[in-house]
């Protein structure tokens, strides 16, 4: 977090605060009852799967704690959580076990 | 008597809004424990969980943050991972719209994706129900919701502490936003949309400035939308 100063990032807080209230108060607050055209509530849906399989991808192909190189461990421990998240429709059993994977396989491999 | 059914409906929200706890727990700690990882203090954690009230759009900033993203790619990255709130606003207007804005200013703050999966549920279950009752539901469900993101959030930053670096927390990140895009995978276009996500990061990973995560979404937010578009074409032709 060293690239930032105190200030800015209360900025970064204090913007992203106000951004995702606003959006939030968007129709119940601001524009009322009306309806979103078809195309817009599409796209809608699928932002969240769009952005954070992005946000992921690079950390687990090249994990900076490895200084970048793909790790058998973290690896592993990716395609384990993806795996039991599909399955069992679950987020906390898909934490649970790829932070498991992540040990396990971490301490075989020494 | 109009209190009483008030006083009902809030209790109902309440104990809707409880099972939450065992899914908003560990995340709200994990926000807490990479956060001070990461190096932002206390009151900077804290700020998040009470500013922002998003578990997916936080672990995305502090992500991004821990890249040294410029500011801007932050917030929009953050952003656009909210805009979902933008259709849960609108879907639950219908429901909440005719309230005092006062209310209406409040019930926003606290539109999370817990309390809007659960009262809209409820509300389509039981159309008949007031204004009122459906307004004090609302405070109900959010009464344990948004309480314990700040608790366990602020639980998370003291104890990050105190973790010691072999538990290799640098990986909870991926993880968590894994365990959170799994089982959202449900459909044939929420597959496609994921695909692109990966695709369109590798392939467009020497853009500076994680300049790549913005194009990768809106590429993969448009082949989502127009794969479901086919399919629901397809459908009506069969049908």
């Amino acid at each position: 977090m060293s690239g930032y100063s105190e200030s800015t990032v209360w900025l970064i807080i204090a913007a992203l605060g106000l951004g995702t209230y606003l959006v939030r108060l968007s129709f119940l607050g601001i524009l009322g009852n009306r309806d979103l055209p078809e195309w817009v509530l599409r796209h809608l849906r699928y932002t969240p799967v769009a952005i954070l399989p992005a946000l992921i991808t690079p950390l687990v192909l090249w994990p900076q704690a490895t200084g970048g190189t793909l790790d058998a461990p973290r690896l592993s421990a990716a395609l384990v959580a993806l795996g039991v998240g599909v399955w069992r429709k679950n987020a906390i059993a898909a934490v649970f076990a790829g932070m498991a994977t992540l040990y396990a396989v971490g301490y075989f491999l020494g | 008597m109009r209190m009483t059914a008030s006083n009902s409906a809030y209790l109902s929200g309440i104990i809707g809004g409880l099972p939450f706890l065992l899914v908003l727990l560990p995340f709200g700690l994990l926000f807490g424990v990479l956060g001070t990882e990461a190096g932002l203090p206390i009151s900077q954690v804290m700020g998040f969980s009470f500013l922002v009230i998003a578990g997916s759009a936080q672990f995305t900033a502090l992500q991004l943050m821990t890249e040294n993203a410029p500011v801007l790619v932050v917030l929009a990255s953050a952003l656009a991972v909210n805009l979902r709130m933008a259709m849960y606003s609108a879907s639950i207007t219908p429901h909440l719209g005719a309230a005092p804005l006062w209310q209406r200013a409040m019930l926003s703050y606290m539109l999370v994706d817990q309390t809007y999966a659960m009262a809209m549920q409820t509300y389509e279950a039981q159309p008949e129900r007031s204004l009122k009752w459906k307004v004090a539901y609302f405070f109900g469900l959010a009464t344990p919701i948004c309480p314990l993101w700040y608790g366990a959030t602020y639980a998370g930053a003291v104890l990050g502490a105190t973790i010691p670096p072999e538990f290799a927390l640098d990986f909870a990140v991926p993880i968590t936003f894994l365990a959170l895009v799994a089982p959202a995978l449900r459909t044939l276009a929420h597959i496609a949309a994921a695909m692109t996500s990966v695709m369109m990061a590798v392939v467009l990973n020497w853009m500076p400035y994680n300049l790549w995560l913005i194009f990768a979404g809106v590429a993969a937010m448009v082949v989502g939308a127009e794969v479901e578009r086919r399919m629901t074409a397809a459908r009506g032709k069969l049908s």
